[in-house]
């Protein structure tokens, strides 16, 4: 069994994983603080790839990103890249899929934290970034973490817009979902089951992590032991 | 060493006007939830913007719109302490005080800092503990070592004893009066508890909607409210509304009276009287009055009174005394008087 389409989606997973951490965070720190009006406006436009089917995002991806189209052409003309068709053109399509489930789960987050924490911080010295990293992200852990498993998987599992954007060459852009299909295509029905239950044990323990997570969180450390120390 | 305040902030449906000023001591904002004083001690720590206004600490200026002055609230060195919950819950006692020890550049001299405070607040015991594993009171004395250890140049305590129980918060409130004390800057408490306001500080700005009612000494304040919401956040309970007749004549229009006054009523609308100043027997004002209910407290009793010569609906004066002294003169009617300088006279 050729192991290259696991490799392939587990870096692909992780390269995106990455990349919307920041993203992700990012946006929902800021929008958070936004305006009501622009809030809204926003959290809209930025949840839509959840809720758009997957072959959606890969068509509208393939408008702007194909050796034809603005951003693909350009940058072909310019490096001699081109966009699409090589294993890390899925990387745009899994960030742009599981964008809206970091930005959702961080804001929930954020939005849970007490914001009389950092006005005490910043009356005491302690600088903004301090505060971001030192206890604003502490305290709102358990929330980002959950959404960044959650957000791997779900880039592990994209099917639609990678295989637009990526198309299937065993051995250069195959990932596990998208060597599935081409395996049961094929009648390869046995090698397609053996990659099922890869597929399985992987997102069965992505899941264990995201509940055992949420668990910790319901019981955290804060209030606990208040009322034996009163 | 001193703190000027003049602020005005609009809301829409609120507009918050405070000017004041503290020398080195201890002023207590005073007023009912929501009439803005949260709010400006929110605008001196710097987390709110005031729309126009000026504030000094120490002849530095955190704020001022005409010059464009406009100091983070790091830069302001302003301790602020909440009501609670405001302790790092990732960081044990002695990390959430090193985090106040930061702006300290020296090590030697930081941890040094550390220790003292911890030592002096009597938290080296509970160095290792993290926030939800201590008291309320405890939170709240890891809170303000937190703040002192900071450096602060004034010290803004946001109603600091409120989330305690009574017997919790008295302990502490001594403990916290000693610091203050030692502490000797200006200090800002904002508080709705009179109580408390009359044992911690030196002088009192009363507020309501936005503005402030009456300022000066925390003892010219208790005698003199000036101010209908001044007198009922200080404790004064009977409250009618007035009408000048001839000379110092009055008519207290709700108790259905007419009194005499020391002087002159002028664009004052109310007179109030505290319920331990009514007197027993004859005097000036003296009426005779009917027992409409007699409430028993801990300590004392607090007789309602409705006099003679006053209508059914007219709203009864209450009178609180000791125990032994009800005992005493206990009857359905009673012979009352309202000394006219304990009678308070108030403006809108």
């Amino acid at each position: 069994m050729d192991w290259f389409p696991l490799f392939n989606s587990l870096r692909i997973a992780g390269i995106s994983t990455v990349i919307i951490f920041f993203v992700g965070i990012f946006a929902a720190y800021y929008i958070a603080k936004a305006p009501r009006v622009l809030k809204g406006v926003l959290d809209v436009v930025l949840t839509l790839p959840l809720v758009l089917p997957p072959t959606v995002v890969g068509y509208l991806l393939l408008r702007l990103l194909g050796p034809k189209r603005v951003i693909g052409a350009w940058v072909l003309a310019t490096f001699g890249v081109r966009l699409t068709m090589t294993w890390w053109s899925a990387i745009f399509a899994t960030t742009v899929v599981i964008f809206p489930l970091m930005y959702r789960t961080a804001r929930g987050a954020f939005e849970s934290f007490d914001e009389t924490l950092a006005y005490s911080a910043q009356s005491i010295g302690l600088s903004n970034t301090y505060i971001f990293w030192r206890i604003r992200m502490p305290y709102c852990r358990q929330g980002i973490l959950a959404g960044t498993v959650l957000a791997f998987a779900r880039a592990l599992g994209e099917y639609g817009a990678t295989s637009m954007i990526a198309g299937y060459t065993p051995g250069r852009t195959a990932t596990i979902s998208t060597t599935v299909y081409q395996l049961w295509r094929t009648n390869e029905d046995g090698l397609a089951f053996r990659w099922v239950l890869v597929n399985l044990a992987i997102s069965f323990v992505v899941l264990l992590a995201v509940n055992m997570l949420e668990k910790r969180n319901k019981s955290p450390r804060r209030g606990a032991l208040r009322k034996e120390a009163a | 060493m001193s703190l000027s305040v003049d602020l005005e902030k609009d809301l829409g449906s609120f507009r918050l006007r405070a000017a004041f000023e503290a020398k080195d001591e201890t002023l207590a904002l005073l007023g009912a939830s929501g009439c803005g004083k949260s709010l400006t001690l929110r605008c001196i720590a710097g987390i709110e913007k005031p729309d126009r206004g000026r504030i000094v600490v120490d002849g530095i200026t955190l704020f001022d719109s005409e010059k464009g002055v406009n100091l983070t609230p790091q830069q302001r060195r302003t301790g602020l302490m909440f009501q609670n919950d405001a302790l790092f819950p990732n960081m044990t006692v002695l990390q959430n005080i090193r985090a106040g020890a930061r702006r300290e550049r020296d090590a030697l001299r930081r941890e040094q800092g550390v220790a003292e405070v911890m030592e002096s607040f009597g938290l080296t015991e509970l160095a290792g503990r993290y926030p939800a594993q201590l008291s309320g009171g405890q939170q709240q004395r890891v809170a303000l070592a937190r703040i002192l250890v900071s450096g602060p140049r004034i010290l803004l305590l946001d109603e600091p004893f409120s989330a305690l129980d009574s017997h919790l918060r008295f302990r502490l409130e001594q403990e916290v009066r000693q610091v203050l004390h030692r502490f000797g800057r200006t200090v800002v408490l904002v508080s709705h508890d009179r109580d408390e306001v009359f044992r911690m500080s030196d002088s009192i700005v009363i507020m309501d909607d936005g503005q402030i009612q009456t300022a000066g000494s925390r003892d010219d304040v208790f005698r003199d409210p000036r101010t209908r919401s001044g007198a009922v956040l200080t404790g004064c309970k009977n409250i009618s509304r007035v009408c000048r007749l001839d000379g110092a004549r009055v008519r207290a229009l709700d108790w259905g009276i007419t009194l005499e006054l020391r002087e002159k009523l002028t664009d004052e609308k109310y007179l109030g009287i505290r319920m331990h100043d009514v007197r027993p027997g004859d005097g000036e004002n003296a009426f005779w009055a009917r027992v409409t209910e007699e409430i028993e407290n801990p300590f004392s009793f607090t007789v309602m009174l409705r006099p003679e010569e006053a209508e059914e609906k007219s709203t009864p004066i209450g009178w609180e005394m000791e125990k032994d002294t009800w005992r005493r003169l206990r009857a359905d009617r009673v012979k009352i008087s309202l000394p006219p300088e304990s009678i308070l006279r108030l403006r809108e």
